[in-house]
């Protein structure tokens, strides 16, 4: 009876150890965003973005500290941080979503896949769906995905005043940028 | 032989139930777990290099220039002849340049007693989730312009120095609230006469609340430690606005100090609030990106 006890405890372990292995991780995600005017270009970076995505099921999560976009200016990054997305009260942006139609057998090694990636996109505490096309690379190890889309600040109730209406675009590109790798402590 | 299958089988249930709804739920929060150990630094404890007449922990960015215009109207008692205070006023002009994020240097010139001045600035901590206060080192030199009183004398040019030295501790409350503490040192080479001080001591408390995301109400007091300087003189006192609209930021204050900088509104504030000796002011602060 221990036996079968053990192999089932093992077997459990097993499938634990086996979920961890189908995630893949990075800490180290790319967010860009892009507001282009006629009065002033502003774009903004950020390399702490982190990202994990699922094998099996083809989910993705990516999540990213507000204070961590780095601007030309640092007049801007304040202003950004302090009136527009209200970093304290909305410290980071998070994106929730899945692959359409996945099916990881469908995938062949060092090969790229354009595929339709829906979800919720959450900033300054709204959330808005989003469709967008990815770029999946399928590496040995690894997957790189990369996908754009654009965002309004209306949508995500972030006040522009009238001011500066004409610095800041009503629609912004965003840029996502992801090297996922088997999960290291 | 059953009874262990089952006892098993119920082990089995209540340990992959959790697994799997964790792996089903949230890449999120295991997202959210990941993120908790990252220092996370506070910013804008103040909106610019100064509260209202002192300085501010804040400093200019790298590579950046901010460039202020203060200016202090006469005596709102002065009455209606003189349109309580608005015709006369004195100006300082002054530059302020980020070295690098932590370190700025500073010039400028006062029209009070024809003073132009030198400072340096440095950032010795920044509050975080791991210190609690950021902590500012401010010195500065004061070189007064004004002609002799007694030209027939020996003058030297040392005499016209005075020096003001701060410790500036902010923490930052909330996104609306943030207190600072600044224990100054001002040192005046030259006093009028033997029995006044040459070093006043002093610590200033100053503070803003948001109103909004761009206005604050600023308020700031320098308290002398006793001594025939604070007998003599009163403690300066401040309340203001600050406005920022894009790249400028407006402060408008209400103060019975005269002189914009450290050595002179510290140890020589003349205004009786009581009396009504009370100046209505303004500093204009642009930033310039001279370095990216």
């Amino acid at each position: 009876m221990k036996t079968n006890r053990a192999i089932l405890f093992i077997s459990l372990l097993a499938t634990t150890t086996l979920q961890a292995q189908n995630r893949l991780f990075t800490r180290t995600g790319t967010l860009q965003f892009y507001s282009e005017t006629p009065v002033e270009n502003i774009e903004a970076v950020n390399h702490q973005a982190s990202s994990v995505f699922d094998i099996e099921t083809g989910e993705i999560a990516v999540s990213a500290q507000m204070k961590g976009f780095e601007f030309e200016k640092a007049l801007m990054q304040e202003h950004f941080n302090e009136n527009y997305v209200e970093s304290e009260k909305f410290p980071a942006t998070t994106f929730k979503g899945k692959l359409k139609n996945y099916d990881k057998s469908s995938f062949k090694t060092n090969q790229e896949y354009k595929i339709e990636i829906e979800g919720d996109l959450t900033l300054h505490g709204e959330t808005k769906k989003i469709n967008s096309i990815a770029t999946i690379f399928w590496g040995e190890k690894n997957i790189k995905a990369n996908s754009s889309f654009n965002v309004s600040p209306n949508d995500f109730n972030i006040k522009i005043p009238k001011a500066v209406i004409n610095n800041i675009a009503e629609s912004i590109l965003v840029n996502v940028d992801l090297n996922l790798e088997p999960y290291q402590k | 032989m059953k009874y262990i299958l089952v006892t098993a089988s119920l082990f089995v249930s209540s340990l992959i139930i959790p697994f799997s709804s964790i792996a089903q739920d949230d890449l999120l929060k295991m997202l959210e777990n990941e993120q908790t150990n990252s220092i996370n630094y506070t910013y804008a404890t103040f909106k610019t290099t100064r509260i209202i007449n002192g300085q501010s922990v804040e400093n200019i960015a790298g590579g950046n220039l901010n460039f202020v215009i203060g200016h202090r109207f006469g005596k709102i008692n002065d009455g209606a002849y003189q349109l309580f205070g608005l015709d006369q006023s004195t100006i300082r002009l002054g530059f302020e340049y980020g070295i690098s994020d932590r370190l700025n240097i500073g010039i400028g010139r006062s029209s009070y007693l024809k003073t132009g001045d030198g400072s340096l600035k440095f950032k010795l901590l920044r509050q975080s989730n791991k210190i609690p206060v950021t902590t500012t080192l401010f010195a500065s030199m004061a070189v007064n312009g004004m002609k002799w009183s007694e030209p027939e004398r020996t003058n030297y040019f040392s005499s016209r120095l005075s020096f003001a030295y701060q410790v500036l501790i902010a923490h930052k409350f909330t996104n609306a609230f943030s207190l600072q503490l600044s224990p100054s040192l001002v040192h005046r080479n030259l006093v009028g006469t033997t029995e006044d001080q040459n070093d006043i001591y002093a610590i200033g408390i100053g503070g803003r609340i948001k109103l909004s995301n761009r206005v604050s109400l600023n308020a700031e007091y320098y308290y002398q430690l006793p001594g025939i300087n604070a007998d003599k003189t009163y403690n300066s006192v401040a309340l203001g606005f600050d406005i920022e609209t894009g790249g400028h930021i407006f402060q408008l204050q209400v103060t019975n100090s005269k002189g914009m900088i450290g050595e002179y509104f510290i140890p020589t504030t003349s205004g009786n609030i009581l009396d009504g000796d009370i100046y209505f002011g303004f500093n204009i602060n642009r930033v310039f990106t001279i370095k990216k």
